[in-house]
């Protein structure tokens, strides 16, 4: 992880018992005695990781580091850089890690570190994060304590001009199985638009990641093409999320990409085809498309917090469905059990692709939330959402994101949490009602 | 150079079934792991590393050597035709033989001799050779006691002459190893485990079930009845062809675990239940090996128990590295064939965490299946009736779950079948010694999972 780190000479001995060390050697193999910490390496140049690092190794500084070098979105987002001229510049994304917001006990003594150690090259070997005394090999996982250390999805952030996005792993699961991709262009006439896109992967389908990663940067592609064409927005959510569903079916088919243990042979994950949600939100020409399958939503929250603040979305959810059907109530049905079994998802077993699209003329500035249910089972009502949120959010989205997922890993982080924060700008101040829908 | 070794082995590829998924506390993780060894016996011309020494002009053998080991006691002359098998049993191995492999015959009694081809020596297998021990072999005659050890030592020095890979014992007995000490055979075979891998084969039914299985055992072999003398001949055919199918030898498979993960036990489980747990020997920090023999073309299954340390929910831990390994000829660092993981992950969604991998849940109802027949005969053979039909009849029921239909087949000569699906049998009155003796040596044997 750091080239400067101390290693014993090829050839030593062990201090304490005379073992005969191996080059790489941190602790003795005989007695244990930590090889580094006798002799401290000169000019103090191994603060990577604070003691507190915790157990859960989220934000391991490898992970927040590799966020600038890597899209977030899938493969297919490197369409972004093919497409005509963009309005907004498409700049790499600043330094992302704001230590405010680095979820909890990451120690803001990483976040330095982090962009210089995304250069190093991968035969330096990196120390576990959670025993701080194995090498990690080239699985992942480490040499002394066997825990799989952080993945670059675990933590992504990225900033594109005016629109931020925020994925997290939460703390009980074990890999991210969100994806989002955030992107801008420009319609014929030459005005902005940006679009996010947020997809949560069914856990209980196989591959849900995979299955999270192709939508979202198949619908993004998507927008990128139809968008500058002329295609009305609202329709071209509707391809967009047609195109989303078609990846992820054709994943149904093809064999895992990782190894086959990754994956469980044999368990029920592999009885399903992979499947995930998608939300989408477009701003362009002074209108908020908002398009979506499942459970993934979308806030609207005015900037001035005087108009109400809104959910622009209803869940494919068994908890919608029965409010919608006026069998139970939104307490009852949020309480039941099943409240978050979904009704609609992109898979190739899904019953029929229903894409849900909206599309609405804000009367006023504010910010568009576009958030997995990792997020919003912590802010469930719109008004929740606006106070969870930043004021300053049209003018810091990455960290009014970070706040975000900060705020459903305050919570719990019961599940993997996505946020997009799109602002919204209206030129003149509104007045009258929040939003008028339109469609 | 350095790599000279690596492209004559056949292809390792190892494959890990399991649920990684444990529920919040849950501590132990099971896998299968299947090992399939492809390309021995079909590399064509590959020698392995080490055939230095085997004769020029004979590119296609590897370096292995064979010792045949013949029961010649006083008991094979009853009936007569037990010894006039042997001999051509003998025969047909021999000529089974691929020319180059080195090989000798040793007939054993309460002492061990090498009648071929004599001064513990070993022949190099040519049809000039091939005829010449076949007339040799006339010269095996019934007569004098058992003392398998002294067989057993023979071949070892006999085969440690040999700088081939691949050192293989086939050992035929039809009798109780009276004339030494159990204490000496188990002498014998801690001596000379690791060595050399040998078969060993009961023929009639006056031996102990329990002594040729743990010879094979030992000496990571295949143990079977031969209740007809008149089938030896096809069996030894089937043997040594089987031996001479094998490309490399001294195959270890090596788990390498982290900190805090405790093995709580190694078995193979296909083709047959072989418990490997105490067989480990050290490989350096946190590793340790166990050996699996030689290798042909050939597919087995390992199940691995370990138990991790606690974690919370969303965690993710290799639990254990499961890779086969041969040792490097000069002693050096062992070459890894080809690995896999054994994972945990943490979740506290039930469906997952509590679901059992089918893998696990077939092998581990066939290493019960073979544990309660073993039971079973062992009541029966105490006179615990009662005792005998429950475990026989759950050996019934568990057989029939999982397809193992060999060992149903072999069961319903020991008891009567009233329902499968339940476990109800009657024991039979009359069993045949025969039956009861196959279906005990037998009963380690497995099926794979109905894919």
């Amino acid at each position: 992880m750091s080239p400067q780190m101390h290693r014993p000479a090829a050839g030593s001995l062990c201090p304490a018992c005379a073992e005969p060390l191996e080059e790489d050697d941190r602790f003795c193999g005989a007695c244990g005695q930590e090889l580094s910490a006798l002799s401290p390496p000169p000019g103090g140049d191994r603060p990577t990781l604070a003691v507190s690092v915790p157990p859960e190794w989220r934000t391991g500084p490898g992970a927040e580091a590799s966020v600038p070098a890597e899209p977030s979105s899938s493969p297919s987002s490197s369409g972004d850089f093919e497409l005509p001229p963009p309005q907004t510049p498409q700049t790499p994304p600043p330094p992302v890690a704001d230590p405010r917001i680095a979820p909890p006990a990451a120690p803001p003594a990483a976040v330095p570190q982090a962009v210089p150690q995304a250069s190093v090259p991968q035969a330096v070997a990196k120390v576990c994060v959670a025993c701080r005394s194995g090498h990690v090999d080239p699985d992942g996982y480490c040499e002394n304590c066997g825990h799989a250390q952080p993945r670059e999805r675990d933590h992504m952030e990225r900033e594109l001009g005016p629109v931020a996005a925020v994925s997290d792993r939460g703390l009980r699961h074990h890999r991210n199985e969100d994806a989002f991709a955030i992107s801008t262009t420009a319609l014929p006439d030459g005005s902005p638009a940006v679009v996010a896109v947020v997809c949560d992967g069914v856990s209980s389908a196989t591959r849900p990641d995979e299955a999270s990663l192709a939508a979202a940067g198949a619908a993004n592609e998507l927008l990128l093409t139809a968008l500058p064409r002329g295609i009305h927005p609202e329709q071209a959510m509707r391809e967009a999320i047609v195109a989303a569903a078609t990846a992820v079916n054709s994943l149904a088919g093809q064999a895992p990409a990782g190894d086959l243990a990754e994956h469980g042979h044999g368990s029920h994950h592999q009885l399903n085809a992979p499947a995930c949600t998608i939300v989408a939100a477009i701003s362009a020409g002074g209108l908020l498309i908002v398009g979506w399958v499942g459970d993934s939503r979308v806030y609207w929250v005015p900037d001035d917090r005087e108009g109400p603040a809104a959910r622009l979305t209803e869940d494919d959810s068994w908890a919608a469905q029965m409010v919608a059907a006026g069998l139970m109530n939104e307490r009852e049905a949020y309480a039941d059990e099943r409240a978050h079994a979904i009704t609609g998802w992109l898979g190739a077993d899904a019953y029929e692709l229903e894409p849900h699209t909206a599309a609405f003329k804000p009367d006023r500035s504010g910010v568009v939330v576009v958030c997995t249910d990792g997020l919003w089972n912590y802010a469930e009502g719109p008004d929740e959402m606006a106070r969870a949120i930043p004021a300053d959010a049209a003018e810091r989205p990455l960290h009014s994101a970070q706040v975000l997922v900060g705020h459903a890993l305050d919570g719990g982080g019961h599940d993997n949490v996505t946020v997009a924060v799109l602002p919204f700008a209206v030129a003149r101040p509104g007045a009258g009602s929040g939003y008028d829908r339109r469609v | 150079m350095a790599n000279f070794s690596k492209s004559q082995v056949p292809a390792f590829s190892v494959d890990v079934y399991q649920n990684e998924y444990l529920p919040e506390g849950g501590r132990e993780v099971n896998a299968i792991v299947t090992v399939t060894s492809t390309g021995g016996g079909t590399t064509g011309g590959a020698p392995l590393r080490g055939v230095t020494a085997s004769p020029a002009g004979i590119p296609s053998s590897p370096g292995a050597a064979v010792v045949i080991m013949v029961d010649c006691s006083g008991s094979m002359d009853y009936p007569p035709t037990k010894m006039r098998n042997a001999r051509d049993a003998t025969a047909a191995a021999i000529d089974t033989l691929r020319d180059g492999v080195e090989f000798a015959v040793v007939a054993g009694t309460h002492k061990a001799s090498d009648i071929y081809p004599g001064g513990e020596r070993l022949a190099i297998a040519d049809p000039h050779t091939r005829a010449q021990a076949k007339e040799a072999l006339r010269r095996l005659t019934a007569g004098g006691g058992t003392a398998i050890g002294t067989w057993l030592g023979l071949a070892d020095r006999l085969l440690a002459s040999s700088a081939g890979d691949i050192r293989h014992g086939i050992l035929l007995t039809d009798g109780r190893n009276e004339h030494e000490s159990p204490e000496a055979l188990r002498f014998a075979l801690t001596a000379v485990a690791g060595r050399f891998t040998c078969d060993a084969r009961g023929v009639g039914t006056d031996w102990e079930v329990k002594e040729v299985t743990g010879i094979a055992a030992a000496l990571l072999g295949t143990a079977d009845i031969v209740a007809d003398p008149a089938h030896l001949a096809a069996d030894f055919t089937a043997m040594m062809e089987n031996a001479m199918g094998k490309e490399v030898a001294d195959v270890a498979l090596r788990l390498w675990t982290p900190v805090g993960v405790e093995i709580m036990f190694v078995k193979q489980v296909a083709p047959t239940v072989a418990e490997l747990t105490g067989r480990r020997t050290e490989a350096g920090p946190r590793a340790g090996d166990y050996p699996t023999g030689s290798w042909g073309d050939e597919s087995r299954d390992y199940h691995v128990c370990v138990r991790v340390p606690q974690a919370n929910i969303g965690q993710e831990m290799l639990a254990a590295r499961a890779s086969l390994i041969i040792p490097a000829p000069d002693g050096g660092a062992p070459e890894v064939l080809s690995q896999g993981l054994i994972r945990a992950v943490w979740t506290d969604d039930m469906a997952a965490s509590t679901s059992i991998n089918p893998q696990v849940a077939h092998y581990t109802g066939q290493a019960e299946l073979a544990q309660v027949i073993q039971q079973g005969l062992d009541a029966r053979k105490m006179g615990d009736y009662d005792g005998a039909t429950a475990k026989l009849g759950r050996a019934v029921q568990l057989a029939q779950v999982s397809g193992n239909e060999g060992t149903a087949k072999l069961l319903s000569k020991v008891v009567d079948v009233v329902d499968a699906a339940t476990g109800t049998v009657r024991l039979k009155a009359k069993v045949a010694e025969a039956d009861e003796m196959t279906l005990e040596t037998r009963s380690v044997r497995t099926v794979r999972v109905k894919k």
